[in-house]
């Protein structure tokens, strides 16, 4: 019994530690500048890898969604005679929510384990300690530019699913089902906000960006410097980055629709 | 004990490892322009003095002073400015970077700190891959390497920045005698060269001996020995001896500590 108590409390102790490690790594991190600091060449070759390598993965996950939001919504919408609200239910679900959510869910799983299993075993390989005594900071040689590389990625390859998904819709409604392709597209332009849609679905993507981000470079960063560690670290990134950004949607989704 | 002949100065340190006590008291200097190997059993901590020296570690009290100045005070931006061009450390896994080929690597400390022109910092990264035999592999990367060449790869990319003290990480494990020979010229023959404080830490007695102006026995979290090679292997410090000629029995016992063995083995049957 105390033993549980005794284990309760360690891991609570140790679990805001790691909490305040990572606020101390994002704050010292996300700044420019600093011994031996990173360029806008690393940064461009850090958008590349992290950033331009998932869009096969976001456009092709885009359009299958999207596709199947049309088959879907058509089906339904047929029975109340308003099919010709397709385009409008397909715009909105991905713009406001499938687009943002999906996007930062598959970056967490394509890029974000990446970054973390890529940091851990710089770590593991001295590389980073290395660095350290070249007097160049790595969290600034290193971690700076893949955190900014993943907030500025992230909010692009969001919106580039949500286009994409909405092509997929209308392949599927108007090609392949037959609706006339006008209905589709002119309620879409009727009923879509610039800002109510668009920009919030944006900021969505930009706050799972930070915190996907954030959360990789932090695991590969405090990874224990083992293979076994950096196993870990990577299964974690994935986990605990999916689970964030499932509860902050409900979040920003409560605050921007100001309904509960 | 601070004078200009000593390098560095460890002064009363204490470290602790979560609650296990690695340092307790530690006092040593390693002199200017020599080679000094710190030597001691398995766990004793002396890739950690190693960090502390580097500031990758600080001490939990007492001083390290290099160069007169404690690095454990030190800003960060400090910090950084001694290892940029005072510092170099060979690591035992070199630590070089893999997405990078053998030329970048060594040119990366260069390009980092310095604005020199590209031609001049190629024939700089030229000048330090010739002094390690390997100036034919600057298009290789890493992994195309052998162990010998990364870490003489590595040792040319620690004296990029011509520093004053360099540091070596167990620089003689894992590699083939031939390799070995080479690691162990090379540092020699920097330190004679261009008059490094060279800190090198090794549990191969015979290699560190041919090269080591002194050893620095630790053990127990202090220093139970220091001197010339001769000086300790005739000394009459009986655990620094049996270090030094590899006993499996003497002062550190072979067997870890247990209650007695006859009551033991008759405990089985009751």
């Amino acid at each position: 019994m105390l033993k549980y108590v005794r284990d309760l409390g360690k891991t609570g102790v140790e679990s805001i530690q790691s909490i305040g490690r990572a606020g101390m790594l994002f704050g010292q991190s996300v700044t420019w500048g600093g011994p031996g600091s990173a360029g806008f060449l690393d940064l461009i070759k850090q958008i590349h890898s992290v950033g331009v390598r998932s869009l096969s993965i976001i456009i092709v996950a885009g359009f299958f969604v999207g596709m199947v939001l049309a088959l879907q919504g058509y089906n339904i919408l047929i029975k109340f005679g308003s099919v010709s609200a397709l385009g409008t239910m397909v715009s909105l679900t991905l713009l406001r929510e499938l687009g943002p959510v999906l996007a930062a869910l598959l970056f967490a799983g394509r890029a974000g384990s990446a970054l973390t299993a890529e940091i851990g075993l710089m770590k593991a390989t001295e590389q980073l300690s290395a660095m350290e005594m070249m007097g160049v900071d790595p969290l600034k040689r290193v971690i700076t530019p893949r955190l900014w590389a993943g907030m500025i990625s992230v909010p692009i390859l969001a919106l580039l699913f949500s286009t994409v998904g909405i092509w997929g819709g209308a392949f599927v409604a108007v090609d392949m089902l037959g609706l006339y392709d006008g209905a589709y597209w002119s309620n879409m332009a009727n009923t879509v906000e610039f800002y109510d849609d668009v920009v919030q679905g944006l900021i969505k993507a930009a706050v799972f960006g930070v915190v996907v981000t954030w959360i990789a470079v932090y695991q590969g960063y405090d990874a224990a410097p083992t293979s076994e560690g950096i196993g870990k670290a990577t299964t974690q990134t994935v986990v605990i980055s999916s689970l964030a950004i499932l509860g902050l949607d409900f979040i920003l989704t409560a605050v921007m629709l100001g309904g509960v | 004990m601070t004078n200009s002949s000593n390098h560095v100065d460890v002064k009363d340190v204490t470290f602790y490892r979560g609650s296990r006590k690695i340092y307790d008291g530690l006092n040593v200097s390693f002199p200017r322009g020599k080679i000094t190997a710190i030597m001691g059993p398995s766990g004793t901590g002396k890739t950690t003095l190693l960090r502390m020296i580097g500031g990758q570690l600080k001490a939990d009290s007492g001083q390290v002073m290099v160069n007169g100045d404690d690095v454990g005070r030190m800003s960060r931006a400090d910090l950084f400015e001694l290892r940029k061009n005072k510092m170099g450390m060979l690591f035992q896994t070199s630590g070089l970077f893999t997405d990078l080929n053998v030329f970048d690597n060594v040119a990366f400390p260069l390009r980092t700190h310095t604005d020199l022109p590209d031609d001049m910092i190629r024939d700089l990264v030229l000048m330090k891959l010739e002094a390690v035999g390997l100036r034919g592999t600057r298009d290789m990367f890493p992994a195309e390497l052998s162990g010998g060449m990364v870490r003489r790869v590595a040792l040319a990319r620690s004296i990029a920045m011509d520093p004053e003290l360099i540091m070596y990480d167990e620089p003689f494990t894992g590699l083939d005698p031939i390799s070995m020979g080479m690691i162990l010229r090379l540092i020699r023959g920097l330190n004679e060269a261009l008059g490094l404080t060279s800190l090198l830490v090794s549990h191969d007695v015979e290699e560190s001996c041919q090269i080591a102006d002194y050893l620095c026995i630790v053990s127990g979290g202090k220093v139970i020995g220091f001197g010339t090679p001769d000086e300790l292997k005739n000394g009459d410090n009986a655990e620094v001896r049996q270090f030094l000629n590899g006993d499996p029995d003497g002062p550190v016992p072979f067997h870890y500590p247990a209650n007695d063995y006859r009551a033991d083995l008759f405990a089985g049957d009751a």
